[in-house]
């Protein structure tokens, strides 16, 4: 079991989290004008590191707020 | 007048070593607004005001709960929405509460780090729930539709306290 590092509520058993995924995929800016594999890459195309990966998270049986924070994928060590 | 009919129907277990009942019909209100000093303002607390405890449940949100049939003398701004029929109150009783919560909840509710007055939103025997720590007792605020499931759990972890241990 991780412990996550909840911003409002501090560490929390990892079953209290719903997973969001890789942080930081912009929406286009104009979507109208992406190409079929353009849309299909921001859709379902994420990083996959070994090592460091800025990922989201949801409180869900918290305080039911979003957040980032980083997390080693070897080692489950959460930084930030 | 229409029947009322609490999620637990006014349940009480109070033979055993942790006294076990439900509160019915709090009024619960559920605040979204910004942020003011007449809320708490930090994880995990709560308030009084009255007879009405305001519980943080998120840097944007607060629950107010007190006694049946509404409050008249609060009024907030923002976002005032009645959610009282969401949730019911368990009442915990007794010296062996913290040991029975610890059965079914992972978060550290040691009277060193959860005072009179604080709050958390966790599971309980994987129930979402409130647990509101007050002067003389333990409240549980669960979802009417699990809260036959925590009061049939809590009823069966508790009766490990009633077996003394030997000498
Ligand atoms: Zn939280």
């Amino acid at each position: 079991m991780m412990l996550i590092p909840c911003p409002w509520c501090g560490r929390r058993d990892e079953s209290e989290f719903h997973y969001g995924g890789q942080a930081g995929v912009a929406y286009p800016s104009d979507p109208s004008t992406l190409s079929d594999e353009q849309w299909a890459k921001y859709l379902f195309f994420r990083d996959n590191p070994k090592g460091a990966f800025r990922e989201r998270w949801c409180h869900t049986a918290g305080c039911r707020r979003w957040f980032n924070l980083v997390r080693d994928t070897v080692t489950n060590e959460i930084h930030a | 007048m229409a029947e009322q009919n609490s999620p637990l129907g006014g349940f009480r277990f109070p033979e055993g070593p942790v006294t076990i009942a439900e509160i019915p019909f709090l009024t619960q209100i559920n605040i979204r607004k910004e942020p003011d000093s007449s809320l708490p303002l930090s994880a995990g607390t709560s308030s009084r005001s009255g007879d009405v405890d305001i519980l943080w449940l998120g840097p944007d949100e607060w629950l107010a709960v007190g006694p049946p049939g509404g409050f008249t003398e609060h009024h907030w701004e923002g976002s005032v929405v009645d959610v009282s029929a969401q949730r019911t109150t368990i009442s915990l009783r007794g010296p062996h509460v913290r040991d029975l919560l610890a059965l079914g909840c992972a978060t550290d509710l040691h009277p060193g780090v959860f005072g009179v007055g604080a709050c958390v939103q966790t599971t309980l025997a994987h129930a979402p729930v409130i647990i509101l720590r007050r002067e003389s007792e333990f409240w549980v605020l669960v979802r009417a539709s699990f809260a036959t499931h925590l009061a049939g759990w809590l009823v069966d972890a508790s009766r490990e306290f009633a077996v003394e241990a030997l000498p």
